[in-house]
């Protein structure tokens, strides 16, 4: 049951990442990507981790995207017409590099040796928030601070000039 | 685990490709090339969460956090720049933004 799941959302966040990056049109783009990001969501959750996929839902799916959304329509891309599609000569180290990641992808799943051992007890939500604020504490610290820091930047680059 | 680590490390490497050619061919649109970031970093936190789930530590997770937290910096810095330059520049083409001085 978990396993059918889990193969039918892979495909649909493929299709729907496969179809955002070939869309010209920077709205649609978004709607597919959020469309991946709940797949992606569900398979966190199938993955016991449901913290990360609810933050994976309010954040991503959620903040960051209607961020996106917000800044294409107030710089008025919605009609990207006149906009030129990639050339050739732009696809092609990109054809090449993903060529050689899926190259050293099969190169790993033909010569993999004996399966991983698998550990039997699942983390739960206590247990990620006793290292999340324990061990990490610090890191939380420094996150909070880098996250003040964007807010202060993104404010000076924001403002009205007086010309 | 419900599948094997090979399969999610499978679909990690398929979205962080995609979302690298997303970087590499758009160019011409700064917007779409930031979707591509996004979506590698996606890659990027499938991997930890597996990893989480498969040797059973909860320091996965975390990792993932804190990629989304660095994330939603990244992406609110970047929009900002991206409005500043078209607000200068009345284009979202990267070729286009090669200084950050006024002239």
């Amino acid at each position: 049951m978990e396993q059918t799941l889990f193969y039918i959302l892979a495909t649909v966040t493929v299709i729907a990442t496969l179809f955002a990056i070939s869309e010209k049109h920077p709205v649609h783009a978004i709607v597919y990507l959020v469309t991946s990001f709940f797949a992606l969501a569900i398979v966190f959750y199938l993955l016991a981790a449901p913290l990360i996929a609810m933050f994976e839902m309010i954040i991503y799916a959620g903040a960051v995207m209607v961020l996106f959304l917000f800044v294409i329509m107030m710089l008025d891309l919605g009609s990207p017409e006149d906009a030129k599609r990639p050339s050739l000569m732009h696809c092609l180290p990109a054809l090449v590099l993903s060529g050689i990641i899926l190259a050293s992808l099969a190169l790993l799943v033909s010569t993999r040796s004996a399966t991983i051992a698998t550990a039997t007890h699942v983390v739960g939500v206590k247990e990620f928030c006793v290292a999340l604020f324990g061990r990490y504490g610090v890191a939380i610290e420094i996150i909070s601070m880098q996250l003040l820091f964007a807010v202060v930047g993104a404010l000076y680059l924001g403002r009205r000039r007086k010309s | 685990m419900i599948v094997p680590l090979m399969h999610l490390l499978i679909l990690a490497s398929i979205l962080f490709s995609l979302g690298l050619i997303c970087v590499l061919i758009w160019r011409s649109n700064v917007i779409m090339l930031l979707i591509g970031i996004e979506i590698m970093l996606n890659a990027a936190m499938l991997t930890f969460v597996a990893g989480s789930n498969q040797w059973g530590q909860p320091d996965g997770q975390v990792f993932a956090l804190m990629i989304m937290a660095m994330t939603s910096a990244e992406v609110s810095l970047a929009l900002a720049l991206v409005v500043y330059l078209h607000r200068r520049k009345k284009t979202v083409d990267v070729d286009e933004f090669r200084e950050l001085k006024d002239q």
